[in-house]
């Protein structure tokens, strides 16, 4: 089995979020980048196949060179090999068009991508990809189980789960679920040395269409004090919560 | 050239989202000059959406779509739009419409805008606003592309009436097998409780409740209010409760009218994922916790202390005014 993990190079949870050139751009000063973390489980669970059934993992990330760091970062958790599309990733459209080029080439059964990147949160790159290709698509993918041709995947719902049959090829939006917060793994020393020996591919995107452009940003507006309420008045909080706020 | 909107419905009825994105399309078709036509699957109530301003909705009847089905569901709108010659398609941010989304704006070569928070802009060119890096910003974004695909996020928009006679017509996709390919096995689903997705009140507890054993307090808590219960994200870790409670940025997003945050400290991960409910409460024993600088009411207080006593006075509360 071959697997393609798609790697959106994000900026850290912890992040401040700050806007600059007139609020036409995310501002990267100061910014750590990571490995998305619906893609940091997806790649945990790659590597799953690739000790158990004995697959091959490939990363991806539509990026500029900044991204590379974060792709040798998958390389070091275990990846085999990886591609770096040489764009900026502006638009979740651009980018599965530029994935499912990658797909083709690479003829892959298994593409893991994360439901959503938590810098745009566009949750469409995956079930736009699938499209593309005509393959299967399970979104919210918390688990995954593969039997030669056959998949059984679990995806999360409103208000619980559902269990899912079908067949490779398939393209999966994962998250939390597919792994443990415990199985993550984080690179040893010879993890990280051996991915600079790794190949990395860089390829030019072909050509797409931009479907969607940013043409501001805005900060969410500043927050107000916090009301208090004393421990001993809880029933001053019932109070306000439906005098004031009219929330009950 | 109608506006398009999937109205999503559960066992027949429809859901809350599908008359908040029947308000948003009915706007959007007021901004454009055109009229808002839904399309419902399977459901019973399909007057009620002109309530809301649809003036002609799209019924189809079909028992292959009892069951959720992200690509046939996606087919079946790309269809009805296309028989509309629809620019604009409306839908909601439940994750059913999060899953058919990409499918249906890949097959029409749409661009689409998910977790929009507000009308429209400007409709030429398309300009909405969305939120984004979990919720420490917003975006102006235009759409290029002929066909335009919004995602609302839930709670955002509101109801807004605007009583309009709606037009019932019968519509009958073409759907082949290849439609089908993905078959859903079991389906394991709370029944008659509130979700975190379409709940106005979410009640949440994080590690400072020190162990399962004390949910029975935030459940009782949930059930007075009628609300939804969530958790921090190591509580789901630790299996305290399941992940599906799991809320934050890695979680699931909370876009309730209310949030009652008990024993969370309020990490930057987990606030990202719960601003954009409206107002939020915080009852913690550490007047330094940060989850203070995000809430608009709280309380510096042991939840075991001040849990209790809120279920007490919301009971007599609801005795009062029931
Ligand atoms: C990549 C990444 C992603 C993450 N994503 C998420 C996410 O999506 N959601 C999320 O929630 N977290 C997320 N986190 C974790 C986050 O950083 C925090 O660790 C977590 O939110 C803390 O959970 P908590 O508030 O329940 O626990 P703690 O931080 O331990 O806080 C417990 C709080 O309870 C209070 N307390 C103690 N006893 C009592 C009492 N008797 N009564 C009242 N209060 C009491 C304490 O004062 C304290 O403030 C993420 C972290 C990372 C690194
Ligand atoms: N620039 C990118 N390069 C590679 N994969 C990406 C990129 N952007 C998004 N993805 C994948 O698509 C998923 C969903 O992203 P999005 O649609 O942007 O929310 C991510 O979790 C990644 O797996």
């Amino acid at each position: 089995m071959k697997i393609l993990v798609c790697i959106s190079n994000v900026p850290d949870t912890t992040s401040k979020i700050n806007f600059t050139d007139g609020d036409t751009k995310f501002d990267t000063n100061g910014v750590q980048f990571v490995i998305n973390p619906n893609d940091e489980f997806g790649l945990t669970r790659a590597m799953w196949f690739k000790e158990k059934q004995g697959a091959t993992v490939h990363v991806a990330s539509v990026g500029g060179p900044s991204a590379e760091p974060t792709i040798r970062k998958a390389l070091a958790i275990g990846a085999d090999e990886a591609i770096r599309v040489n764009a900026e990733p502006t638009d979740g459209f651009f980018v599965a068009q530029q994935l499912a080029e990658v797909v083709k080439n690479g003829s892959y059964d298994l593409i893991i991508a994360g439901r959503e990147s938590i810098d745009y949160n566009g949750g469409m790159v995956p079930g736009m990809l699938a499209t593309l290709l005509n393959m299967n698509f399970v979104n919210t993918c918390i688990n995954l189980e593969i039997d030669g041709n056959d998949v059984t995947a679990v995806r999360e719902i409103d208000g619980g789960k559902e269990k899912i049959g079908t067949t490779l090829p398939l393209v999966i939006g994962g998250q939390k679920g597919l792994v443990e917060e415990s199985d993550l793994r984080i690179p040893n020393m010879r993890g990280i040395m051996m991915a600079r020996k790794k190949v990395l591919t860089v390829v030019e995107p072909i050509e797409a269409t931009i479907a969607t452009t940013d043409v501001k940003f805005e900060q969410p507006a500043p927050k107000g004090a916090v009301k208090l309420v004393d421990a001993d008045n809880v029933g001053e909080l019932v109070n306000l919560l439906h005098n004031e706020a009219k929330v009950i | 050239m109608s506006v398009l909107v999937y109205t999503e419905s559960d066992n027949g009825k429809f859901k809350k989202n599908a008359f908040e994105v029947a308000s948003y399309a009915s706007e959007v078709a007021r901004q454009m000059g055109t009229t808002a036509t839904a399309i419902s699957i399977n459901a019973n109530d399909n007057e009620s959406l002109g309530l809301y301003g649809i003036s002609k909705v799209l019924n189809v009847a079909n028992d292959q779509l009892n069951v959720f089905n992200a690509k046939a569901y996606a087919h079946t709108i790309a269809q009805a739009s296309n028989k509309e010659e629809a620019k604009v398609i409306i839908i909601s941010s439940s994750s059913d419409t999060k899953f058919l989304a990409p499918i249906l704006a890949a097959k029409l070569e749409a661009g689409y805008i998910a977790n929009v928070v507000a009308a429209p802009e400007s409709t030429s060119p398309f300009i909405v606003k969305r939120t984004v890096f979990s919720n420490k910003g917003f975006a102006h974004s235009q759409i290029n592309t002929e066909i335009k695909v919004i995602g609302v996020s839930n709670n955002s928009f509101g109801l807004v009436e605007n009583n309009t006679s709606a037009n019932i017509e019968d519509f009958s996709p073409s759907l082949d097998d290849t439609a089908f390919s993905i078959k859903s096995l079991e389906i394991d689903k709370v029944v008659g409780k509130a979700t975190i997705a379409d709940s106005e009140i979410v009640v949440s507890g994080g590690r400072g409740l020190k162990g399962p054993e004390n949910w029975g307090m935030i459940e009782e808590l949930a059930e007075v209010l009628g609300a939804a219960t969530a958790c921090s994200k190591p509580v789901s870790d630790m299996g305290w409760r399941p992940h599906s409670e799991h809320v934050g940025q890695t979680g699931k997003p909370v876009a309730s009218n209310l949030y009652i945050a008990i024993g969370i400290s309020g990490a930057i991960q987990h606030l990202a994922g719960v601003s954009s409910s409206k107002t939020k409460v915080v009852i913690n024993t550490d007047p330094e916790a940060p989850f203070f600088k995000a809430a608009d009411y709280g309380i510096v207080g042991d939840a075991f202390e001040v849990v209790p006593k809120l279920i007490e006075k919301l009971k007599e509360f609801k005795a009062q005014n029931a």
